[in-house]
């Protein structure tokens, strides 16, 4: 299985399962990691982790699926999270999340067509003091209105 | 050299602030004056952000809100001077920070230094009486720790309210002699409409680190672990540095302070899963599994992590020790009212004009932080539901604004206090909508083990749409009750548990918002929903 990887990247994860292997509670920490590096958790790479930390391949899964953090898929080279909870949506994040979605003319969980933005939902920024609130990679805006989303756009597709 | 000072807090970021404090680099450099520019945390008045303050012999003088295209006027005016007459002139001078009302009415405890201090500069930790509870505590024996906690009367700041001191003793008493324990830091801050946590780790990282220290000691566990939520990336790297400064000066480690003590921290991320902030559930995620809420007992305290004796402590409560230790229980315990003793940092959040922090002892009414500190709404609407306590919490109508914050006075009228966040809707919101998102984000976010949240929740949104779509509202509105009752009891945890508390109470006091539209036959739907 992990064969069906690049060898660039099936050696970076065997790299990174070294490094983690000996953690208490490792799995976590060794997951963030691969995400970290390589943007995403190949399913491939579960089978290298289960040898590496003694767990099963289906325990590996079950951890990467239960936490909405973890994706399993490359994304966009910018990731656009679109604060969804109370606070924002007191402030009109359903009108603002509909017009990103227009203007990106995509939905949750899906890439623009150049590759440059993935969007996701997230339930809270703790930026609710300045909602609503947006998160492009890992920088936070508030107060967003249009004009601001629509900047912060052409901004990352510019970089 | 003059000092200017830029907040780093995240939601300061959030308004421009690293633009802002570019600009002011730059314009210094462009006319030759020398500052030093200091990134502070926040002082909390978030609708005032970028929040500019010059230091003077008097105290700091604070320009706000600071853009960009500001910073130039501000230098022709002579800002960094603000006695000059033209710098008093300036629109943006707002006088001596604290003498600004919204900061003079509050009691920070908690937050004492809160946007005063270089959040990442240990030695301005300890120019503001950093360390000093840790210091008081290497002079205490264990049980005299924990007994200074418990008498300060401090509960648990995460949402349940339970006594910090008590949970300390059960730890302390657990276990043979030498037995591995530990500290949980719970920092998953989920709750929308609350950011205290956060504000604590990036803008005061070595409190929370003092307030650790000092557990470990208490209890006799050696280790720590914040687990902080993933959505907090400034949080992680701020708390990393601070972590990796104290133990550079003997605060964390071995022999902390020259004592034979030893505690080690070390920051976990989350991933993004809401019910992780539950504690058992935190605790299988600690230990690299899905986040599946334990039965309970045991109790974390006598099987936590790993199965040893563990302090689980929400950020705030963890925060708040250093300054019990400091200045005495009874100093802690003269805040407050009833059995809420001391302060809770509350969150004003959603639709208000003066979002931000405001520390209060318990016993403040909702109105007062609404219109008195919150200036109303944002919108300039009448506000007509406040949610407390986050997304598990009651919505509270007008006529409960009088409340005052208080676990026990909540708790009577049926609501909850949670993490203090409050959000503020305006006459616009539909709380069918709201109720409906309760039921969908406990189906998002349910972990799975027990089926009246897995399945209640689901079912849930389907009722409320066929209520709100006018299909058999009689029958319709009982199965929306039966089921918020089936939640209430036989759920494990509070997220099934308590999501019947936003649902009910969004019914009983906006029943006339489940009207279908069109609003005909309204009287009699009104009559059946509130029934
Ligand atoms: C669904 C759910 C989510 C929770 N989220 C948090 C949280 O994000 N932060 C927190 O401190 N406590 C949270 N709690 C409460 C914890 O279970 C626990 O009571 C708390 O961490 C104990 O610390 P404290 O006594 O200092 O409040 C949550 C509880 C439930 C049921
Ligand atoms: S109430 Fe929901 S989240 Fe809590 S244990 Fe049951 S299924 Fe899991
Ligand atoms: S609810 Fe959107 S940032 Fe908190």
């Amino acid at each position: 299985m992990a064969n069906a990887l690049p060898v660039e990247i099936s050696t970076t994860i065997q790299s990174l399962i070294a490094q983690h292997k000996n953690m208490p509670g490792a799995l976590l920490p060794l997951l963030h990691a691969i995400q970290d590096t390589i943007g995403y958790i190949p399913e491939d790479s579960y089978l290298p982790i289960s040898k590496g930390l003694a767990l099963s391949v289906a325990e590996v899964h079950g951890v990467v699926t239960f936490y909405h953090h973890f994706r399993t898929h490359p994304v966009g080279k910018h990731i656009l999270h679109v604060c969804r909870a109370e606070s924002c949506q007191a402030m009109g994040s359903e009108k603002l999340e509909a017009s990103i979605k227009a203007k990106l003319n995509i939905d949750y969980h899906q890439t623009t067509s150049d590759g440059a933005i993935t969007l996701e939902p997230i339930y809270c920024l703790g930026n609710c003091a300045c909602s609503p609130a947006v998160m492009m990679d890992d920088e936070v805006y508030g107060r967003m209105d249009n004009q601001k989303m629509a900047e912060l756009i052409s901004e990352a597709r510019a970089s | 050299m003059i000092k200017v000072f830029v907040p780093r807090d995240s939601s300061a970021l959030s308004l421009g602030a690293d633009r802002t404090a570019k600009a002011i680099q730059q314009e210094a450099q462009k006319r030759g004056i020398e500052i030093q520019l200091i990134r502070n945390g926040s002082r909390g008045l978030f609708w005032l952000e970028p929040f500019v303050e010059v230091a003077t012999e008097n105290g700091r003088v604070a320009f706000a809100p600071v853009q960009p295209k500001d910073v130039a006027g501000l230098f022709d005016a002579y800002f960094l001077n603000p006695d000059s007459s033209m710098a008093k002139a300036h629109p943006l001078n707002l006088g001596l920070t604290e003498e600004l009302e919204w900061l003079k009415k509050q009691q920070r405890l908690t937050f004492a230094r809160i946007g005063i201090t270089d959040p990442v500069s240990l030695n301005d930790y300890l120019a503001h009486d950093g360390y000093k509870g840790l210091a008081n505590a290497l002079k205490l024996s264990p049980a005299e720790i924990v007994k200074t906690v418990t008498d300060s009367g401090l509960r648990g700041r995460g949402g349940a309210a339970f006594p910090t001191g008590i949970k300390w003793n059960t730890v302390l008493g657990a276990g043979e002699k030498g037995v591995q324990k530990y500290i949980v830091c719970n920092a998953d801050e989920g709750d929308s409409g609350t950011y205290s946590d956060r504000m604590v780790m990036e803008d005061d990282p070595f409190v929370l680190i003092e307030g650790m220290t000092i557990a470990g000691i208490a209890v006799g566990a050696n280790q720590g672990y914040i687990y902080l939520r993933s959505e907090y990336p400034h949080a992680l790297h701020i708390l990393n540095e601070a972590i990796a400064k104290a133990e550079a000066a003997g605060y964390l480690g071995d022999n902390i302070c020259g004592s034979n003590h030893t505690f080690k921290l070390e920051v976990r991320r989350a991933a993004g899963a809401y019910v992780c902030g539950e504690e058992t559930s935190l605790l299988e995620s600690l230990e690299g599994k899905r986040g599946l809420v334990r039965f309970k007992p045991p109790l974390p305290a006598i099987e936590g992590l790993f199965g040893k004796p563990t302090v689980v402590n929400n950020v705030i409560s963890l925060a708040t020790i250093p300054i019990i230790l400091d200045k005495g229980a009874q100093f802690y315990a003269d805040y407050g009212m009833g059995r809420s003793r001391g302060t809770l940092p509350i969150q004003l959040a959603g639709n208000i004009k003066h979002g931000g922090l405001v520390e209060l002892a318990f016993g403040a009414t909702l109105r007062e932080l609404l219109y008195d500190f919150g200036g109303g709404s944002y919108t300039g609407k009448p506000i007509r539901a406040v949610q407390v306590g986050g997304p598990l919490g009651a919505f509270l109508p007008e006529s409960q604004f009088d409340t005052p914050l208080d676990y026990e006075e909540f708790s009577k009228i049926w609501a909850v206090l949670g993490h203090g966040g409050i959000v503020a809707f305006d006459d616009t919101v539909d709380m069918a909508k709201m109720a409906r998102y309760a039921f969908e984000f406990c189906a998002i976010e349910s972990c799975g083990k027990c089926t009246p949240c897995r399945i209640g929740s689901t079912r849930g949104v389907e009722v409320i749409d066929k209520i709100i779509n006018g299909t058999d509202v009689e029958k319709n509105t009982k199965l929306v009750r039966d089921l918020s009752d089936t939640m209430l009891n036989g759920s494990l945890c509070a997220l099934g548990g308590m999501t019947p508390y936003p649902v009910l109470s969004a019914m009983n006091h906006f029943a006339e918002d489940f009207v279908p539209k069109p609003k005909s036959a309204l009287k009699k739907i009104i009559d059946i929903v509130s029934a």
